[in-house]
């Protein structure tokens, strides 16, 4: 009877409302208890029939059976066996600075230059997008807002998907810089006619990435002398932006693919003692026990994508994840597809599954690898006491699109409106066509 | 010194000149030769093969007019002694550019952030394409260039086909000889032949833009030209058309390149009665079968590519096993052409320049090329070839005097070209070094010296009197110089090896006695060479002037010459096909087998739905049946226990395997053919195979609102572009409307200047078209009435004049007559609506509508038409015409009645169609069955196949899937996939054949790094980028080592 008139009310709801309207949540204050469900913790743990019990935006306690307090503001809800998660982060999105890529006007990924480690994303960050309810849909709460460039594109801030404006939403602001490796890979050029085949030319390109890398350097090793001055005569921003990388506060993600990117890369970790983050990470199960010395982590930006060589094995993106996950390294999935905006993140990770990971591992790599990563983990990433209640449910292995169905989701206690305006331009035909009766409503 | 050097080269010159020309008045004093020379005691290889020996041959006036044994010196002839040495026909090179003015650099390909070009520059009376230079004659701008032909001399030619590489129509060619005369005297045959190629060259005009264009454009050529020949008044004067009609008796030369480009204009050339001489490339030995299919002869350069510097694991990690092996085998690609038994000349085309020739050569006879057949192809062939073996080619009374003089028999490596004799001249290659046995008499004040001079080089001799001496010896031309002085005392051993020269150093007058620096006080001796005695002067140790001679006594008594030791033929690899990582070597191509799947849960897409525990029985290449406890004898069996079988994947819009995707040169392009340029040797295919895709449909580009007509492929990967087709497949065209045929999303310098730029305009374009192709028919049907009507009557049809055909309205006649039907890319619901009121006010009808976001919008509108839909799953904001494409759309339009594909556009998604059909349960709740019918049966349908695939059916064609699990689930993975009852994908094969990939990489990068170590020169490691094509529209998750088309067009 409850559950009818729940399902009544939300299409009430759509029919009466655009998304301009799909409102945030307000706190959630008192106790939910989701019972009766299949509980993925994230940290590879899977409960069967157990409890969560949310208080005040935090999960109180997990387990088989939880206790339910007496009193009017408990809600139980009865999943009857369904799936639950932790909410899924997106370890790197343009969610909110770009709306559609192909119109300049709606898109503020990419500052001009390439120093600009005083650029923050969050500024920028648009809580209308119309993607991010798409995203929700599908079990994403919270996303790595990330700068695009050429070298030094700024600092990202995580954001939770359910906000009035960027200061609400900002769960870690400015808690990575990103550094883009320049490419070494010689470019063909092609000469009269074409179709004669690419030929190289110009300056060798791995001189030149080395270069630029020094540059980025010099640039650090300045700031730091920088830091060690005890006033300035004149004040400098962009070594001042980085003050929280020098103390750790922030990470360094340094977005490369090739083995001698990350090479790079890791001399950032000797020289400056930085927490490095590897973004992209194609060729990375090349070097996974390196890896795995220096103590970096790895976000493997798209694993479905085509392999880099033609040689390669036809599937080898999809199994990348194995080979870090059994090399002990710390990784992350995420989806950096331009047409689906990071909506089937669940999807590369099951994928990952498919070639090699358990589901539990791909789970990790979508929810608590993500949330350590960014170093969040302590707030978010997993269902364990303590942490803010970010929950999803649906109806089947989220990681498998055959059943992925989330039907409800939580951020930080508050259940969340899952409409989005793809659905209600659905809801809107269905009425066109009279879908809704063939369906039997 | 120099300058007598310059005196004597003047000389020389000066005494062979040609006759003047009777028409130029002379400057000075009638000097009047006729160049009569007999060529005595010689060894004569007429034809290059066979040997006379003792042999004589006469020339007069640049011509041949006697040769042979037992002939006397005519008097009056100049006799000059050939004792010892050999004489061939000098060689012929029909693929030059030699006296021909540079081009610069034109342009390009459809490019979406440029302003295409749309007319031709050219001024005069020409035709509409600037690329169709079929009026250039190459005889009229050619200029004698010594600079050019000297090096080509000294490589052993002696006369050239020359012309103008520029152009998709280059006009003709000439044949030229090599001598350093006036042009009037060195052209051997003015009009020699016609040229083609693929390549606009200079020309910016932007259509063509892609090798399917520049094929259009030819054929359309072709029958413009027919059409010309009655003089159409409507035309004017077309000098094109008319020189191409003129040119076309001549031998019809492509430029081709590679080894799909070949077949590529032999097609073109069997359409219209043409038989080329198709110019190759170096990888025509990967294609070889084809190649002799063409009937046609070949021009091959032999320049091959240079060893990589792969010593480094990170530079050889982007290299692929496709370069390596190419380096590897296309030394052998004359060899392959030899042993195919097809006909074929040589050219120095392709090589840095003619220096490389002879070490080039040598390269390609040691990978197997035989000494007849180079011979052959640098010599007859050519010259048959042309029609001008009556002039060149061979030693025979009445040719041209273009020959060799050489020290012995021409491909062994010690011989020594002489002189290369063009037109009657003699051109010196290498100077006679007068090796032998000297007596040398130095005379000084205090008396004669006698001493002894043993000359074994131009730059090494023995000398000594009573001992060895110390001595620099060195011949430059005819001047000759020997210092000497006596050997130090005492030679330190480790002195001694200290300064011998080292390997690759500049080791100068290295003498046969010593390699002691000379003294200040040695003795020095400078004259002239002349024959048997040698005259000079000279200062001896104390600076006192001397006088010398020295007179041969002997030649020097070599050791026997011991037979050339035939190297070895290098070890290689063998061709896989494709020539691509995880192509079939020869023997291992998998073959159509009887298999039987048994046990498993069968996704029939007919009446009878998903049957458990079912077997399938593929028989012949088509389904035999369906059904439980089948059995088979002989048949290889699968246990599909716990596994699922399905149809093999059906994806409607491709851009994969095909050498050029989008002609975007003009808004109307229904005359290219993405079928006319199929590429099998990209990798896609193999990839798409692993997740189960049988048959894609390679669509034309979206750049113009009626593009090209489509190619239905089956990916039998490892055939040929003719073998990949689906066969019986009735053709499609692809339409776009929208945002990228107008241009939208490009920043174009300048605006867009192609029509249309709104959506008003894409619907003009459409009626416009149409409207044409209307009158275009009722034109047609006109005159064949009129024909039938003559004919029953009688009368003659002479003067009745046939409209001219034209290829773009052929295909759009096609699509009214439902013949051809159309894939419209498209989004939004105006422009849907719009086109369909067009298709129904003009008669023709949208078979497909593909991407269709908002198809959801106008569900109903597109059923009333009768349109199918092919969409993406969940694909949205991209673009402002995608904003409102939601991941329902495909199940609304299902629910709505409407025949729902869901297609790939992404050679990456095109693997995973089965999880992109489960989103569709997924959003909108269709069922698993119609799901993966959306990947199957429903563009079997749309593309009017499903009578042969789509559903597994008694009697269909065997393309089948075996997957893991759920074939709509993310875990599945294609076990087997099957085309036509023939496995070419088999997981558990694909294992083993990524190890044996890895260990011919590695024997590769070893062999590279070999040559390295050996001294060879290597370049810079090049990753090996795979040129992929697209719809430009959106982006791709392609990895690192991908260029997308357009950006090689923005170069």
């Amino acid at each position: 009877m409850k559950k009818i008139f729940i399902v009544f009310f939300v299409f009430a709801f759509i029919n009466a409302n655009a998304q301009e309207t799909v409102l945030p949540a307000k706190p959630q204050k008192g106790i939910i208890v989701i019972k009766n469900a299949t509980i993925h913790t994230g940290n590879g743990k899977v409960i069967e029939k157990g409890m969560i019990r949310i208080k005040d935006g935090k999960i109180e306690e997990v387990g088989q059976t939880v206790s339910i307090p007496s009193g009017d503001n408990v809600e139980v809800m009865d999943v009857n066996g369904k799936q639950v998660y932790p909410g899924l982060i997106l370890p790197t999105s343009s969610l909110g600075l770009i709306e559609i890529s192909a119109v300049k006007a709606s898109t503020d990924a990419r500052e001009m230059g390439e120093m600009n480690p005083n650029v923050r994303s969050i500024v920028a960050y648009n809580t209308d997008s119309k993607v991010i309810n798409t995203l929700r849909s599908n079990g994403i709460l919270a996303a790595n807002i990330v700068p695009q460039g050429s070298l030094l594109a700024g600092s990202s801030s995580v954001v939770q998907l359910d906000a009035w404006n960027w200061d609400d939403a900002a769960y870690a602001t400015d808690e990575g810089m990103h550094l883009y490796m320049p490419s070494m890979l010689a470019r063909p050029r092609f000469g009269r006619g074409g179709g004669r085949g690419p030929q190289q030319g110009g300056n060798d390109p791995e001189d030149a990435a080395v270069a630029k890398i020094e540059e980025v350097k010099d640039f650090f090793r300045q700031a730091k002398a920088y830091f060690a001055e005890p006033a300035h005569e004149k004040t400098n921003l962009k070594f001042e932006s980085t003050q929280n990388l020098f103390a750790k506060k922030q990470k360094l993600y340094a977005h490369a693919n090739t083995v001698t990117q990350m090479l790079l890369a890791l001399d950032f970790v000797k020289e400056f003692d930085f927490d490095l983050v590897i973004v992209g990470g194609s060729d990375s199960w090349q070097i996974t026990d390196l890896l795995k010395k220096h103590n970096v982590a790895v976000i493997l930006q798209q694993p479905h994508s085509l392999p880099t060589l033609l040689d390669d094995d036809v599937d080898q993106p999809y199994k990348t994840a194995a080979a870090l996950q059994k090399a002990g390294v710390l990784f992350a999935i995420s989806d950096d597809d331009g047409q689906t905006r990071g909506r089937n993140i669940a999807f590369n990770a099951g994928t990952a599954a498919a070639y090699g990971l358990t589901k539990e591992e791909a789970l990790a790599a979508i929810t608590l690898n993500a949330a350590k990563i960014m170093g969040i983990s302590d707030k978010t990433g997993s269902i364990e006491v303590g942490k803010d209640a970010n929950i999803i449910i649906s109806d089947g292995d989220i990681l498998d699109m055959r059943t992925s169905n989330v039907t409800d989701a939580f951020i930080q206690g508050r259940k969340i409106d899952l409409t989005d305006k793809q659905k209600q331009l659905y809801e809107k035909y269905e009425e066109k066509y009279d879908l809704k009766k063939k369906k039997g409503f | 010194m120099r300058r007598l050097q310059l005196i004597l080269f003047g000389v020389l010159l000066c005494g062979t000149s040609l006759l003047a020309q009777p028409t130029f008045p002379e400057n000075g004093i009638a000097d009047p030769r006729v160049g009569y020379y007999a060529f005595t005691n010689a060894t004569i290889l007429k034809d290059g093969l066979s040997t006379i020996s003792n042999a004589t041959m006469v020339i007069k006036d640049g011509r041949i007019i006697a040769i042979g044994t037992g002939l006397k010196v005519p008097a009056g002839a100049v006799e000059i002694n050939c004792k010892g040495k050999y004489i061939y026909p000098s060689f012929i090179d029909i693929y030059a550019d030699y006296g021909m003015p540079s081009q610069e650099r034109g342009g390009g390909g459809f490019n979406f952030g440029q302003q295409p070009q749309l007319e031709s520059k050219a001024k005069g009376p020409y035709g509409w394409n600037e690329a169709i230079k079929s009026d250039v004659d190459a005889y009229k701008t050619f200029s004698v260039n010594e600079s050019d032909a000297k090096p080509l001399r000294n490589a052993g030619f002696g006369a050239v086909l020359t012309h103008i590489s520029d152009g998709i129509a280059r006009g003709t060619g000439t044949v030229v000889s090599l001598a350093n005369s006036k042009e009037n005297l060195v052209i051997i045959k003015d009009r020699a032949s016609a040229h083609y190629s693929f390549s606009k060259g200079t020309s910016r005009q932007s259509y063509p833009s892609s090798m399917m264009g520049s094929i259009a454009l030819l054929r359309q050529t072709y029958l413009d030209a027919q059409w010309y020949k009655n003089k159409p008044p409507q035309e004017g004067v077309n000098l094109s058309l008319e020189a191409w009609n003129k040119n076309q008796d001549l031998p019809q030369i492509f430029e081709a390149n590679d080894k799909w480009n070949d077949l590529r204009a032999d097609r073109i050339g069997d359409e219209f009665g043409v038989q080329y001489i198709i110019k190759a490339g170096d990888d025509e030995y990967q294609r070889i079968k084809e190649m002799k299919a063409t009937n046609a002869t070949f021009i091959v350069p032999i320049s091959f590519p240079e060893a990589m510097d792969v010593e480094d694991p990170n530079d050889a990690r982007f290299v692929s096993i496709t370069a390596m092996k190419h380096w590897e085998l296309a030394p052998g690609n004359t060899a392959a052409f030899e042993k195919a038994g097809i006909p074929f000349c040589l050219t120095t085309a392709e090589l840095r320049n003619a220096n490389q020739f002879w070490p080039s050569l040598r390269k390609a006879m040691l990978y197997g090329l035989s000494e007849e057949k180079a011979m052959e192809a640098l010599t007859k062939t050519p010259a048959v070839t042309l029609g001008i073996y009556d002039q060149v080619g061979s030693l025979d009374v009445g040719k041209i005097a273009n020959f060799l003089i050489t020290s012995g028999p021409i491909f062994n490596e010690k011989t020594t070209i002489y002189d290369n004799w063009v037109q009657g001249i003699k051109y010196e290659v290498k100077e006679e070094t007068p090796t032998g046995i000297y007596a040398v008499t130095v005379n000084t004040d205090a008396g004669n010296e006698k001493y002894t001079l043993e000359v074994k080089s131009a730059n090494s001799a023995t000398f000594y009197g009573e001992d060895t001496l110390n001595n620099k010896f060195s011949i430059d031309g005819k001047m000759v110089q020997i210092n000497f002085a006596p050997m130090p005392k005492r030679q330190r051993p480790s002195a001694d090896q200290g300064d011998r020269p080292r390997q690759g150093g500049f080791a100068r007058g290295n003498t046969g006695g010593s390699s002691q620096a000379l003294p200040e006080t040695a003795t020095r001796l400078s004259g002239l060479i002349n024959g048997s005695e040698w005259n000079g002067t000279g200062t001896d140790s104390l600076g006192n002037p001397l006088t010398w001679t020295a007179v041969f006594v002997k030649a020097i008594e070599l050791k026997p010459e011991t037979e050339e030791k035939k190297k070895e033929p290098p070890v290689t690899g063998k061709v896989m096909y494709p020539f691509e990582p995880f192509g079939w070597e020869e023997d291992q191509q998998p073959k159509q087998e009887t298999i039987l799947i048994k046990n498993a849960t069968v996704w029939t897409n007919e009446k009878e739905g998903v049957l458990e525990h079912t077997d399938v029985l593929i028989k012949n290449g088509k389904i035999a049946s369906v059904g439980k406890n089948l059995s088979s004898a002989g048949a290889k069996v699968i246990d599909g226990t716990g596994k699922h079988v399905t149809p093999g994947i059906i994806d409607e819009h491709s851009h994969i395997a095909a050498a050029s995707i989008n002609e975007g040169g003009q808004s109307v392009t229904s005359e290219v053919r993405i079928g006319d340029n199929i590429n099998p040797d990209d990798i896609n295919i193999y990839r798409q195979l692993s997740g189960g895709v049988t048959s894609s449909h390679i669509l034309h580009g979206s750049a113009n609102v009626i593009g090209g007509q489509t190619q239905l492929l089956k990916l039998r990967w490892g055939m040929n572009d003719e073998d990949l087709k689906f066969k019986g497949w009735p053709g499609q065209i692809k339409f776009a409307l929208g945002e990228n045929v107008k241009r939208s999303n490009f920043n174009i310098p300048g605006g867009n200047n192609r029509y249309p730029d709104t959506r008003m305009g894409v619907e003009q374009v459409l009626v416009d078209a149409f409207t044409r192709a209307k009158d275009y028919r009722k034109q047609w049907q006109e005159y064949n009435d009129a024909l039938a009507k003559l004919k029953k009557e009688k009368k003659p049809t002479t003067s009745l004049i046939p409209p001219r055909c034209d290829l773009e309205l052929d295909a759009l006649v096609e699509i009214l007559e439902n013949k051809r039907f159309i894939t419209c890319h498209s989004y939004v619901q105006s422009e849907i609506m719009g086109s369909i009121e067009v298709a129904n006010r003009m008669g023709y009808k949208y078979n497909t509508f593909t991407h269709i976001l908002e198809g959801y919008k106008v569900a109903d509108k597109m059923k009333e038409h009768g349109a199918n839909a092919s969409t993406f799953s969940d694909w949205w904001a991209y673009k402002v015409e995608v904003q409102d494409a939601i991941p329902y759309n495909a199940a609304i339009m299902q629910k709505a009645g409407l025949n729902v594909a869901i297609n790939s556009d992404d050679a990456e998604m095109a693997r995973r169609l089965n999880q992109e059909a489960a989103k569709i349960v997924k959003y909108g709740g269709v069922t698993e069955e119609e799901a993966l019918k959306m990947v199957t049966l429903n563009p079997a349908k749309m593309l009017h196949v499903d009578d042969k695939v789509g559903s597994l059916k008694s009697g269909k064609d065997g393309d089948v899937v075996l997957w893991s699990d759920h074939p709509l689930s993310i875990y599945a993975k294609a076990l087997y996939t099957i085309i036509d009852g023939t496995i070419y994908f088999d997981r558990a094969k694909d294992e083993q054949m990524q190890k044996d990939l890895d260990a011919e990489r590695l024997r590769l990068v070893r062999k590279m790094n070999g040559e390295k170590r050996g001294g060879a020169p290597t370049i810079a490691a090049r990753p090996t980028y795979e040129i992929m094509h697209t719809c430009s529209e959106h982006g791709h998750s392609h990895g690192l080592l991908v260029i997308d088309a357009d950006e090689i067009n923005n170069d």
